[in-house]
């Protein structure tokens, strides 16, 4: 059981990458990795997200949705865009100086596919138990959060480097894309061994 | 907003303001299912219908959505309507519904679809907001098409399922793989940004030199023109 979780957590974090083999959750990948702090803050935000989704999922999946099966999307995507109000809130009551950095960031997480594909994997692809979807969620935040910080310092350093000026910006991140994500590829493979 | 005409509106989300090669919106679906031609037309259609619809819908209620609440109201429009293509391909092309998997509901949260609720049929009226739908539906669709097609043909030296280079061609397999879909989207963003360079030189040789004697003035000049030829 312990193996197990641990190698969900890993699967989800490396393995199957969601940004870089899975393709969700690129709207921030573009858009908030010019920058390895706010990259990480971004990280951040999304693993709270993602944790909370899992346990509401969860209980959605098991205790409303075998009564309702057509209300899964609606039900999930009302769930998503309430707790991220909710965090919102939180944390402009808590720490209005995180607030203010992540700024338009936040209200976006509702629209950040890994959201809403990790809830639905979570239920329907492969119908986790609780801790297993717990672990499922972090390790997905935690894959988010690597991308983004990988990506944020290669771009980092990209600036000052002479691209050509027709492959800069949205062009040279996709191509450093390709390349960071083939070298997830290595990973492939790595669970079904043992 | 300033007015615009009929077919401003329907020719403008197709290729110059087209959704995932220049405003770079919706690119999940246009990088996750592209790795043949046939899943990208079924995610392309699929996303068409529920652009129209929802389209459709937001612009005709636009009286009656709160402001407040408008952003969570066009994303439960748009979940209806995922809803029904979900079911829908499922009961009519089980097959491609199968390998597209989860995301056909992931076109919920599209920022191609939200944007276009948020920026055109929240304010224009029903058969305005319908063009615009259609449009960028129309532009998606091309840019899916255009993804997989290079995908498909160099990944697997086939078209659609037909073999086009003979048995010796040696397919691309990563073309098909994710790193793939990276790789292809970037190179096609530095091809029309190559195209765009050259017209941009050919059609306006004195606006460059001008451009280069008085910078402050002429730059807004150099760049205003070729978004209206283009």
């Amino acid at each position: 059981m312990n193996q197990n979780v641990f190698w969900i957590l890993l699967s989800a974090m490396i393995v199957n990458n969601f940004t870089l083999m899975m393709f969700l959750g690129l709207c921030p990948f573009m858009g908030v990795s010019s920058r390895v702090g706010t990259a990480v803050r971004m990280g951040l935000a999304n693993i709270f997200v993602l944790t909370i989704t899992a346990i509401c999922a969860w209980f959605l999946h098991n205790f409303v949705l075998p009564y309702a099966p057509y209300l899964r999307l609606i039900s999930f995507i009302v769930v998503i865009a309430s707790m991220v109000q909710i965090t919102e809130m939180a944390i402009k009551k808590l720490s209005p100086a995180l607030f203010r950095q992540l700024g338009i960031f936040l209200p976006l997480i509702t629209t950040n596919c890994a959201i809403l594909g990790m809830a639905l994997w979570q239920t329907t692809k492969y119908d986790y138990t609780l801790i297993q979807g717990l672990f499922y969620a972090v390790g997905a935040g935690l894959g988010l959060t690597l991308a983004l910080v990988l990506m944020a310092s290669i771009r980092e350093n990209t600036e000052l480097s002479d691209v050509p000026s027709l492959a800069k910006g949205t062009a040279l991140t996709l191509i450093i894309a390709a390349s960071l994500s083939l070298a997830f590829m290595g990973f492939s493979g790595l669970g079904s061994a043992s | 907003m300033k007015p615009t005409t009929p077919t401003a509106d329907l020719v403008r989300g197709i290729w110059r303001e087209n959704p995932v090669l220049i405003q770079l919106l919706g690119l999940c679906p246009a990088l996750a299912v592209t790795n043949s031609v046939e899943n990208a037309l079924a995610m392309g259609i699929a996303t068409f219908f529920v652009l129209l619809g929802s389209s459709v819908l937001v612009s005709s209620l636009k009286k009656w959505i709160p402001g407040e609440v408008r952003i969570s109201t066009y994303i439960l429009i748009i979940a209806t309507f995922v809803t029904v293509a979900d079911l829908g391909l499922e009961a009519f092309v089980p097959a491609i519904h199968k390998e597209l998997g989860a995301f056909i509901s992931l076109i919920v949260v599209n920022c191609m679809i939200l944007g276009r609720q948020e920026a055109f049929a929240s304010k224009r009226p029903v058969g305005r907001a319908a063009l615009d739908a259609i449009g960028t539906g129309i532009g998606f669709l091309i840019a899916m098409v255009m993804m997989g097609g290079v995908r498909e043909i160099l990944g697997t030296g086939s078209f659609l399922g037909f073999s086009l280079f003979g048995p010796n061609y040696e397919p691309w397999v990563v073309m098909i793989l994710p790193p793939g879909g990276f790789l292809t989207l970037g190179f096609l963003l530095l091809v029309l940004a190559w195209v765009e360079r050259r017209r941009a030189r050919s059609a306006k040789p004195d606006a460059a030199m001008s451009g280069a004697a008085r910078p402050e003035t002429a730059r807004p000049d150099a760049g205003t023109p070729d978004r209206s030829a283009a």
